[in-house]
């Protein structure tokens, strides 16, 4: 798997390049800001991992340059990491698809083999949200009448299925089984006035529009 | 009880309008003395003497402001311009001083009312007790003839008991007008003693510049502080989270590495705290928090390659932001003395006195510190600025360098 890396800091760039090497991925690009958007549209890589901030002004040009490109390059697999994540960037980079994007807190790469599991699902076209970010999407709807009406555990499959997990996934999490897993996300999607939608990114989009709304 | 009042507060008016007379006479002298500094002003001598002989006009003037708002409630808000915050001694540093002085028109204004408020504090402030006591005469004569034929073995004519009579409404008039007339010197010392509108115009633009010099500083101090944990503390703990899980992965497989891994996660580790360590120092050192300017400052100099002397005589704790403040300006002036002043010892003075917080440190290096050139000196003075505070350098070629900050301020009582 080939991968394009943007991240300035030494230490986070050659932890994630000896990671990525342990797990046979091949790191073709790191760039650390102003080439970030040209090598991304040029190597065409498996999956970009890219850090929000970067030189030259520090602010969000990461951000920026995996929006422009996926503008570019329709669904090219954009992982961004960021020390802190803000929903308004989620909406940002959502608005160009949900296909191939992952948006994750920069913590979560010290659970490696989840880090990982992400990694790969961007690749493969799937989606990864911090549960960060779904937080405090639920958080703003903590008054939603209609999300009142789910039970703890449909609002916890809910959660999950906004990272972007799929059933199976769900499944392991919550230590249930995955027709456990398909029968909350019916009741889900009948209590929010969702289409039923089948497994995968059209799912991930109908409930993180819902959220984003 | 009214009657007793009105007449305590007449004769109160009475003596403080001969103290009044007295202040203004004494402007006279000190208009001429100036007058005659301003014109030697070429020679030389008047650029030593006039801002010395000017600012005791500015104290006459302060004097009357004073007596204004404590005895007619007429308040007169001062006019000058702020001292510059750094004067320096020597020739530059006096024709500095000497400008300050002169291109402050407040100076000029209180000149004229040395002049011209000389003959009006006169008639007004002596008029009350004049007026009383020619009134006092008169009844006094008036009742000594009638009563017992004092005046002269014949008696006075009528001519005189009239006279006499019609001077008694003058002694009232005297008495009663008194306070007014005072209030009425104070409103005339007002017209040229009050800055006027472009003088207010120029304060205001002048607060603003220095607040939004401070709201520009701390923002980017601010900044400053969000990069360092962006990039330092926030990034090794990433890592050494990273470092950790990918041992953890390893630890069967490959237990060398993991072991490598575990070790530099710990080193990753003790980095990201000491830098915390140095970040909190750098917003507000704990060592200020638990002893203070006094001792903040002594661990200061502990922890400088060159021997400090420290001598601090507080008598109490001043308000957090202006210790903080006087802990940095102070920090800033030891920091130049290492970098710059080539100097092999230092020593740092913390004073109170006049409601005035008093930082001096000294060293005996090299000199020629020019606090005009910018660095970290116009970060001080912005800082110090905000407490309405100053900093002033003396540093001549060859040494030695004195920088001293006062900072006003309230001392609490040593809290412990």
């Amino acid at each position: 798997m080939r991968v394009v890396l943007g991240e300035d800091l030494t230490l986070l760039r050659d932890g994630l390049i000896r990671l990525f090497t342990a797990y046979d991925m091949d790191v073709v690009a790191v760039d650390n800001g102003p080439g970030l958007r040209d090598a991304l549209l040029t190597q065409r890589p498996d999956v970009a991992v890219v850090d929000v901030r970067l030189p030259p002004t520090f602010t969000n040009e990461g951000l920026r340059a995996a929006i422009e490109a996926r503008a570019r390059i329709r669904d090219l697999p954009v992982l961004v990491l960021s020390q802190h994540v803000e929903p308004l960037y989620a909406r940002e980079l959502l608005a160009t698809g949900t296909r191939g994007l992952g948006y994750l807190l920069k913590d979560r790469v010290s659970d490696v083999g989840r880090f990982i599991e992400a990694v790969r699902t961007v690749a493969g076209g799937g989606t990864a949200i911090d549960p960060e970010v779904v937080a405090q999407l639920l958080a703003r709807h903590a008054r939603d009448q209609q999300l009142g009406r789910l039970t703890a555990r449909e609002r916890e499959v809910l959660a999950l299925m906004a990272e972007g997990l799929a059933n199976a996934g769900i499944a392991a999490r919550l230590f249930i089984t995955e027709k456990a897993v398909s029968k909350h996300i019916n009741n889900v999607f009948a209590k929010l006035d969702l289409h039923p939608a089948d497994e995968g990114n059209r799912r991930v989009l109908a409930v993180l529009t819902y959220l984003n709304a | 009880m009214m009657r007793g009042g009105v007449i305590r507060r007449s004769a109160r008016a009475c003596g403080r309008g001969v103290v009044l007379a007295a202040t203004a006479v004494a402007g006279l002298p000190l208009f001429v003395v100036s007058l005659v500094c301003v014109v030697l002003l070429p020679t030389g001598i008047g650029v030593l003497l006039a801002p010395e002989s000017l600012l005791a006009v500015r104290r006459l003037a302060s004097s009357q402001r004073r007596q204004a708002r404590e005895w007619s409630g007429v308040t007169i808000v001062s006019p000058y311009r702020p001292r510059p915050a750094a004067i320096t001694s020597g020739l530059r540093g006096q024709l500095r001083y000497c400008r300050w002085v002169l291109a402050d028109p407040a100076t000029w204004r209180d000149l004229l009312w040395m002049l011209a408020g000389g003959p009006v504090g006169l008639v007004l402030g002596l008029a009350p007790a004049v007026l009383t006591l020619i009134g006092l005469w008169a009844l006094g004569s008036d009742l000594g003839t009638l009563l017992f034929g004092w005046w002269n073995a014949a008696p006075p004519t009528v001519g005189y008991q009239v006279l006499f009579l019609s001077m008694l409404p003058l002694g009232l008039a005297g008495l009663v007008a008194g306070p007014r007339l005072l209030t009425v010197h104070a409103q005339s010392a007002s017209a040229l003693l009050a800055p006027t509108r472009a003088q207010m115009a120029a304060q205001v633009g002048r607060l603003t510049e220095s607040r939004s010099q401070v709201v520009d500083s701390s923002a980017a101090e601010l900044r400053r502080i969000e990069r360092d944990l962006h990039d330092g503390a926030q990034a090794r703990l990433v890592s050494v989270g990273m470092s950790i899980g990918l041992a953890e992965q390893l630890v069967r497989n490959n237990p060398d590495l993991a072991l490598t891994l575990l070790s530099e996660a710990r080193a990753s580790n003790g980095q990201a705290l000491s830098e915390l360590r140095a970040l909190v120092r750098g917003i507000h050192p704990p060592v200020l928090a638990e002893r203070g300017l006094d001792g903040a400052v002594r661990a200061l100099a502990v922890s400088l390659p060159l021997p400090v002397d420290v001598q601090a005589g507080l008598p109490g704790r001043a308000p957090a932001p202006v210790e903080s403040a006087a802990y940095f300006a102070v920090a800033e002036a030891l920091a130049n003395v290492v970098k710059h002043s080539g100097a092999t010892r230092a020593w740092v003075q913390l004073d109170y006195e006049d409601g005035r917080l008093v930082a001096i440190v000294g060293d005996n290096g090299t000199g020629g510190a020019d606090p005009a050139a910018g660095g970290g000196l116009r970060g001080v003075e912005q800082r110090l600025a905000a407490f309405d505070g100053v900093i002033a350098v003396t540093s001549p070629p060859g040494g030695p360098t004195l920088v001293t900050m006062e900072l006003p301020c309230e001392l609490s009582w040593a809290r412990t």
